[in-house]
């Protein structure tokens, strides 16, 4: 038997009716094991024009490369309070920040490992379904045999990869077209 | 570790694209260049967990989170959340929110001409039960104008969001009211280029959960994307 998936339709720009008692933009406790870093940037329209009624959720593993997932069976004991899911509704500006540590590797596609990064799933009015990205983190020399980066066109791989503003400060944009239009996935 | 059983892909036709010039917003808010084909690894097929801590039971009743009652007609709206394989999603956050009778949001960008009700927020959530099985009571939405073409109207409908078992499940969609005239001239219901897809965003009236003095009753069933699971072969040489 296989049932029709129901269909997708946009958030519409209310969402944030729906969306704000959930929203954590701080994903690890300060106890959490890994390297703390603030993650922040602008979802910009084709126009250049800020997103400023989308919303931004983040999905990633714990510093020892293991999800708070009951669908993760590695033999792996999960951070103790961590959940990985972040959300965040963009604003007047587009802008977004949070707060999280860096993941650790996770297996990919024949057992060999991913380099660290994290599931950005984006809504917005104008999506009539939403898009999913990554972020990978500048200057990691894991990034080199990512066997998701390798799918991406060299030239358009620096999309998903953030900047470092400061120590533990990075910058990652979404443009939603353009020269630096981001890669989003078909999943 | 071996691969991960992925999800399958949706069917031909039965998702919408994402530039549909009719509903003009897609225009600059859709990317332009190919997709890159993901495949699904331990990131797309785990998902954050959510519990009786993030969820309270009166959370599901949009009627009931003022000291009075909204206006507009109460009703039940709930259903089943299954995957394609039919089994039940169990425990999955539903969160749902609404205009209010009038056709009229809760939300500063909102400038439509009807009035607000001090009576309704128009937000609720829930959790599936081990059978998946969630309920909502609210009150039934206005239709609205908006601004994308001339004379142009939603048709009454929910916002609902939910989060599966992985994160290639996430959904958001919207559920429309059986017979309303105003689906034909949608442009957000007529995305979804398959006429039986579209259908299933229609609600159904149920008369068994209508409530005898209280509520009419819709019934919504939710299926998100099912795992692709390894085929047992059974062909005969």
């Amino acid at each position: 038997m296989s049932l029709l998936t129901t269909a997708s339709q946009t958030v519409g720009p209310y969402l944030k009716i729906g969306f704000s008692t959930l929203v954590f933009d701080a994903l690890a406790a300060k106890s959490a094991k890994g390297e703390h870093l603030a993650i922040q940037g602008r979802v910009l329209d084709g126009d250049g024009k800020p997103v400023n009624d989308g919303s931004i959720e983040i999905w990633q593993a714990d510093a020892q490369g293991k999800y708070a997932s009951p669908e993760d069976t590695q033999d792996k004991a999960v951070e103790p309070g961590f959940r990985g899911f972040g959300r965040m509704l963009t604003d007047a500006d587009g802008a977004f920040r949070f707060t999280t540590i860096k993941p650790g590797r996770v297996p990919g596609p024949g057992g060999a490992l991913q380099a660290p990064h994290l599931a950005v799933v984006l809504f917005m009015r104008g999506s009539l379904k939403h898009l999913l990205t990554r972020i990978y983190f500048a200057d990691d020399p894991a990034n080199a045999e990512d066997p998701v980066l390798k799918l991406v066109p060299a030239e358009r791989r620096s999309t998903l990869i953030t900047r470092t503003l400061k120590p533990g400060v990075l910058e990652w944009n979404v443009h939603m077209q353009g020269p630096n239009e981001t890669v989003f996935f078909d999943f | 570790m071996s691969d991960v059983s992925g999800y399958r892909r949706p069917y031909f036709k039965t998702q919408p694209d994402y530039l549909y010039p009719p509903y003009r917003s897609t225009v600059k808010r859709s990317p332009t260049k190919p997709l890159v084909m993901l495949p699904h690894t331990l990131t797309e097929v785990t998902g954050p967990v959510f519990g009786r801590d993030d969820v309270k039971p009166g959370d599901s009743d949009l009627t009931n989170q003022h000291d009075g009652d909204p206006l507009g007609e109460r009703i039940v709206v709930s259903g089943r959340l299954l995957d394609e394989n039919s089994k039940p999603v169990a425990n999955a956050l539903i969160e749902m929110w609404q205009c209010n009778s009038a056709g009229r949001y809760r939300h500063v960008v909102d400038d439509h001409d009807a009035p607000l009700d001090p009576n309704f927020t128009g937000w609720g959530r829930v959790l599936t039960d081990a059978q998946g099985n969630y309920r909502f009571m609210t009150i039934k939405p206005g239709a609205y104008p908006w601004r994308n073409h001339y004379n142009a109207w939603r048709p009454a409908h929910l916002h609902f969001s939910i989060f599966g078992l992985g994160l290639v499940q996430r959904l958001v969609t919207q559920m429309y009211f059986p017979g309303d005239p105003l689906h034909a001239y949608d442009p957000m219901y007529n995305s979804i280029p398959d006429e039986k897809a579209r259908a299933r965003l229609i609600s159904q009236f149920d008369w068994e959960r209508t409530i005898p003095d209280i509520a009419l009753a819709f019934r919504f069933d939710i299926v998100l994307r099912g795992r692709d699971e390894t085929p047992m072969d059974t062909r005969r040489s």
